[in-house]
């Protein structure tokens, strides 16, 4: 509890946490010891689409953090998660091995389909689970940094920052998109058999994806609840709201922007890559712009600014699509569209702010 | 680059004194702390600054006066780094030249600005804007694993009591009245040290006994600082400065005591127009 | 034919006289019934000279019937004994007069029969036929003509083309003739005549001598050359080096061209983009899709009148500016509004607001694309030479362009609105304290730029599929225009979409297209480094902020 208080004394956010921590746990472990005909059994299906609302709730939470702490409203991000989640799929492609339709054991399918004769030197290494886990954290994190010191360096800002953040997402989309990269092209990487020696599919590996997605979650919300907490997160508060006048007292503002914006890509890396093995397919199409912006419309939603809001806005907004996609395919622009405009207009503090209001009316 | 580079890795002890140890350490022994020889600025055409000469004393308490776009507010964004001069050269003593130097470069080296509209962090608390303000280390790794002394602590709580803010520690700054804030301003000057304190317009807002007490506190200052005030109340003006320096269409109009100006003929054709 | 020279003759005199005749008498028709008359009559041999005849005649009606008579269409009526030129209709002759050119009626194939040629009779009318279309007062015939010859060139006809050419005045005629006689005279015995063919050819644009000159240059299976003579070799060598160098400059021409009209494109997308930014401050993320609404407008209008689509293009432009100008005022007065100078929360509503009218036009038109079809007169190229040509629709985007820029400029400049919408781009509050009505300047300011988004929506409809993404993809390049030329600069703009559209085209053939796309947003993502308000900044306190 003292842990707790250190991390926050706001009710609705250790609310949050908690429900997490007991999903992230309770889930796994009613499966564990529950037969798969009992009502206490959660089917995979509902497993792999908790998992991923999770996974997405860390990469709201780590847009909130650039976004609504910063004040960089990045319309890439979309982009990290994508880096993070090709670089777990090329391990998982790596471990197909000769189960392949050509069975070639160097090659991944595509390769050989497109007559390539070896394997391109950056696939190099990506059998080895540990050189992949790195990739995950240094793709996103080397791009970010190469992307965000040009772009911080030369006082980019606003909107034209957000602006070219989606150029960003949207010339990988194009490069992604392309056969001659390498990456599986339009299809991207999937048909996925094996994580670390074991299968894929199986529950008992669902489990440990889904706990593993859960605990990266909660721990990466309290880094950032610690991080924001810090004289550093002060700094970056005061960067947002008036950004020269941080400079004028000695900050260099472009390291701070710079390094928070690595850390959030490597989230959002970390993200992707427990997104990819529990949906079983990464491809181009997670580079669109419009993922980066739903990414936002998720912030928004939840309220930025506030770690928690980011989670509770990513579940809500996926929630939401995955029951309307179902019912009315055709509606679902509509109401995104409608989100965008609804939050900007009348929920500037998204639905926590909203509930904070509410509380305090009450009890004042 | 290289300063860049060394403050990109965060080294303590570089990042602090990498700039001066290039450009070589404040050398006020000739008198002046700030030179401007012929500073040049346009914008579009328009000449905000005209081969603008002017000599800041160390020590010295300096009032600039002038009418509306004569170009005191450009000076200042010369001087911290803001914009920079087509021609002309600024130096910080006698070695350090300002216009290799960025914002941040600047204002570590020991020049702080107050603004005109009073730029305070409205999301944080007042605590919480001395504590940035404070002169420190001011890397991003540094300031990640930052933790108060008693000492720093006690410093803050020393401005806070000459800014007369004591009441209001822990109150966001947003919620400050428009003379609080320009108190909490001076206040973060204060906190980060300067040799050099530029203060624009440093009273507006503020009610008769606060520009008082605003007074008494640069006047206590001098000495310790070289404070360079821009201001429009002559009132003020009168009751604080030695020297005051007028300024008109970017260039020096004339020096001298706040008598031996108002007399000047050529000042009062500027401000009553002729 | 040999062996019978008196009709080569006749021949030879005919169109000499026809050459120089200057006068046509047209009316008096005796002769040119008794030559069809003669025509009627069986034998193969009173049709030769019936032919013979009709040439001599100078009857411009002559070579109508001649043609008539070398296509199979000049028959005669059965039992009427009347010759009619016939046009086959739903399985029925529609009949006209051989000689009055009367509309007779239609007629039974059974009805009529046929005037029969020998081939050799048909060889010979064709090279008649195409002598007098040499001498035709239009000289598109004219060329037609000389360029039918081209492969057929016999000596006969090649006397008559070094006639032609003595009096053509034409000059594209002209140079056809002579690369005719100059592609002749480079199969000469006389190895001088050869060179001085190849030197004087190597000026001319023409696949054929192209062709022809590499042949001469060509090695046979054995590796030794077909050309034996080295001299000449050496001449046509050098020949094909300068047309290569040409080739290439055509080449380079038409990609600057197709870069010019990919940045007319630009343009037309980023102008409006551009006053809504540079003066309002405010990014419109449903401009694509105002574009798009351009673009749907064109494809109604021609489903209203599918048999005026030159007329529905043009009407499309007015309706285009319209209806996108009215969404976009409603969109500014329901929205934008109440996020002034709060720049990101306008980008993210806009962008809801894209999202909500792309799936409108999949709901209204479904989300397959649609094809708005393009007028005859934009349709086609204009065939600079053989190896250079400029498609007309491109060429009318790239005039379409500048018309819609300038006339902004003008409104800009000249109109009260212009003059509005300017001082509030300086200086808002200012502005409003002048009496400047700053919501109307505002609202109209931003239908400006929607209408032009629309308009540029038209022409857009004209080179691409119309389809609920078609303005997603301009979006960002559009933007990148504006960043590139320095926001609230519209010359920024222009010159910054005409250099992107080039640099694009450039680098295509290296790079292909999506890597030439990345290129240049790399390029403009390190270009905002060096110049961070692009190629025109705007100085100044107001930019500073």
């Amino acid at each position: 509890m003292k842990l707790l208080a250190f991390f926050g004394n706001d009710k609705t956010c250790t609310a949050v946490l908690l429900l997490i921590t007991a999903v992230t746990f309770i889930i796994p472990f009613c499966n564990l010891i529950s037969p798969p005909d009992s009502a206490l059994h959660f089917s995979a299906y509902t497993v792999s689409l908790l998992g991923k609302y999770m996974a997405f709730a860390l990469l709201g939470l780590s847009l909130d953090l650039v976004w609504g702490y910063a004040g960089i409203l990045v319309l890439g991000q979309g982009a990290f998660f994508a880096l993070g989640g090709y670089a777990m799929g090329m391990y998982l492609m790596r471990q197909i091995g000769t189960r392949g339709v050509y069975g070639n054991a160097e090659l991944p399918d595509f390769m050989v389909f497109l007559n390539w004769k070896e394997l391109p030197w950056y696939w190099l290494g990506f059998d080895n689970f540990g050189f992949a886990m790195l990739m995950v954290l240094l793709a996103p994190a080397i791009l970010a940094f190469v992307f965000g010191w040009l772009a911080f360096r030369s006082r980019v800002t606003g909107v034209y920052l957000s602006i070219i953040t989606q150029a960003l997402t949207y010339a990988l989309l194009l490069a992604f998109f392309r056969n001659e990269m390498g990456f599986g092209g339009n299809n991207g990487l999937t048909d996925f058999k094996d994580i670390l020696g074991f299968n894929i599919q199986s529950e008992a590996v669902r489990g440990v994806l889904f706990m593993m997605t859960g605990i990266c979650l909660i721990s990466a919300f309290l880094v950032c609840r610690w991080l924001v907490n810090t004289k550093l997160g002060r700094v970056v508060t005061a960067i947002r709201d008036q950004e020269s006048r941080v400079r004028f007292l000695g900050y260099r503002v472009e390291m701070f922007k710079l390094w928070l914006f690595v850390f959030a890509a490597m989230l959002a890396g970390i993200a992707g890559a427990l997104y990819v093995p529990q949906v079983g397919i990464i491809n181009p199409s997670e580079f669109s712009p419009l993922n980066s912006l739903e990414i936002v419309i998720w912030v928004a939603m939840g309220g930025r600014g506030t770690l928690y809001g980011a989670i509770v806005g990513a579940v809500l907004v996926n929630y939401s699509k995955t029951v309307l996609t179902g019912l009315l395919p055709e509606a679902w622009l509509y109401i995104l569209g409608g989100l965008f405009i609804v939050v900007t207009l009348l929920l500037p503090d998204g639905i926590v702010g909203l509930l904070q209001r509410k509380i305090r009316e009450q009890s004042a | 680059m290289n300063q860049f580079k060394e403050n990109l890795f965060d080294d303590p002890d570089k990042s602090n004194t990498g700039v001066m140890a290039v450009k070589g350490s404040l050398d006020t022994r000739h008198g002046p702390i700030l030179y401007m020889e012929d500073v040049s600025v346009s914008f579009d055409g328009f000449k905000a600054l005209n081969k603008l000469s002017l000599y800041i004393d160390d020590g010295e308490l300096r009032c600039l006066i002038g009418p509306n776009g004569a170009g005191k507010t450009t000076l200042m964004d010369v001087i911290t780094g803001k914009t920079r001069p087509d021609t002309g050269s600024v130096f910080f003593g006698q070695t350090i030249n300002l216009l290799e130097m960025d914002e941040p470069a600047i204002a570590q080296a020991g020049i702080c600005r107050k603004f005109q509209k009073p730029s305070v962090f409205d999301a944080l608390t007042v605590f919480e804007n001395l504590e940035l303000a404070l002169k420190a280390d001011k890397g991003a790794w540094h300031t990640l694993f930052f933790r108060l002394t008693g000492e720093q602590r006690d410093r803050i709580d020393e401005v806070l009591a000459t800014i007369g803010l004591t009441e209001a520690t822990q109150y966001r700054a947003g919620i400050l009245s428009h003379g609080q804030k320009q108190w909490l301003e001076i206040g973060m000057l204060l906190m980060q040290e300067p040799k050099v304190m530029l203060v624009d317009e440093p009273i507006a807002g503020m009610t008769h006994q606060e520009i008082e007490r605003t007074a008494e506190l640069l006047l206590s200052l001098q000495g310790k600082h070289s404070i360079v005030v821009v201001e429009h109340d002559m009132e003020f003006v009168r009751s604080i400065a030695r020297k005051v320096t007028v300024l008109h269409e970017g260039s020096v109009l004339t020096e001298g005591t706040m008598d031996e100006v108002q007399n000047d003929p050529r000042v009062i054709q500027v401000y009553l127009g002729g | 034919m040999k062996n019978n020279p008196l009709p080569r003759y006749c021949w030879l005199l005919s169109v000499l006289l026809l050459v120089f005749s200057i006068t046509v008498h047209a009316d008096d028709n005796q002769p040119l019934v008794d030559a069809l008359n003669q025509i009627k009559q069986g034998s193969m041999t009173d049709r030769e000279k019936a032919i013979n005849q009709l040439v001599a005649l100078k009857n411009p009606r002559s070579l109508v019937v001649l043609q008539a008579l070398l296509a199979g269409k000049l028959l005669i009526i059965k039992g009427e004994d009347k010759l009619v030129i016939a046009e086959d209709v739903n399985q029925e002759y529609e009949v006209r007069d051989a000689i009055t050119d009367a509309k007779l009626g239609t007629k039974n194939h059974d009805a009529v029969s046929k005037i029969n040629l020998t081939n050799k009779l048909r060889s010979d009318l064709r090279k008649i036929i195409g002598e007098l279309e040499l001498n035709a007062d239009d000289p598109v015939i004219r060329l037609a003509a000389v360029n039918a010859m081209a492969n057929e060139a016999d000596e006969r006809l090649l006397d008559l083309l070094k006639l032609r050419l003595n009096i053509e005045k034409n000059p594209a005629v002209k140079e056809a003739l002579e690369n005719i006689l100059l592609l002749q005279q480079m199969d000469s015995a006389d190895k001088n005549l050869r060179i001085l063919a190849i030197e004087s050819l190597k000026d001319h644009d023409n696949k054929d001598v192209f062709n022809k000159l590499k042949t001469i240059v060509e090695k046979d299976a054995d590796g030794h050359y077909v050309e034996t003579d080295s001299d000449i070799r050496n001449t046509a060598e050098l020949a094909l080096i300068e047309i290569n160098n040409r080739l290439q400059l055509y080449s380079a021409i038409e990609t600057v061209f197709f870069g010019l009209s990919l940045g007319a494109v630009l343009v037309l997308a980023a102008i409006g983009l551009a006053i809504t930014f540079g003066v309002m401050g405010v990014i419109n993320m449903a401009h694509g899709e105002l574009m798009m609404i351009g673009a749907y407008t064109t494809y109604v209008m021609q489903q209203i009148m599918p048999n005026h689509l030159g007329i529905s293009v043009l009407l499309s432009i007015p309706a285009a500016f319209i209806i996108s100008a009215l969404v976009g005022i409603a969109i500014e007065r329901g929205i934008i509004r109440f996020l002034y100078g709060r720049p990101l929360e306008t980008l993210l509503a806009t962008f809801g607001v894209s999202l909500f009218l792309q799936q409108t036009v999949r709901s209204i038109f479904s989300p397959l694309n649609r094809s708005v079809a393009t007028p005859e007169w934009m349709s086609g190229s204009w065939q600079i030479n053989d190896f250079l040509s400029l498609t007309w629709n491109r060429f009318y985007i790239l005039l379409f362009c500048l018309m819609v820029f300038f006339a902004l400029l003008q409104i800009l400049k000249h109109t009260r609105l212009g003059l509005e919408v300017r001082a509030v781009a300086q200086n808002r509050r200012m502005a409003r304290a002048m009496g400047i009505p700053t919501a109307r300047v505002d609202a109209l300011t931003f239908g400006l730029g929607s209408g032009i988004a629309g308009v540029a929506g038209v022409a857009l409809s004209q080179i691409t599929n119309v389809g609920p993404n078609l303005g997603q993809s301009y979006i960002v390049d559009s933007f990148m225009v504006v960043v590139f030329g320095g926001v609230g600069n519209l010359l920024g703009t222009l010159v910054a979409g005409f250099s992107l559209g080039i640099a694009n085209k450039f680098l295509e053939p290296f790079a292909g297209a999506v890597l030439a796309k990345i290129l240049v947003l790399v390029f403009i993502i390190l270009f905002i480094q060096k110049r961070p308000r692009g190629l025109f900044p705007q100085k100044g306190r107001a930019a500073d902020g």
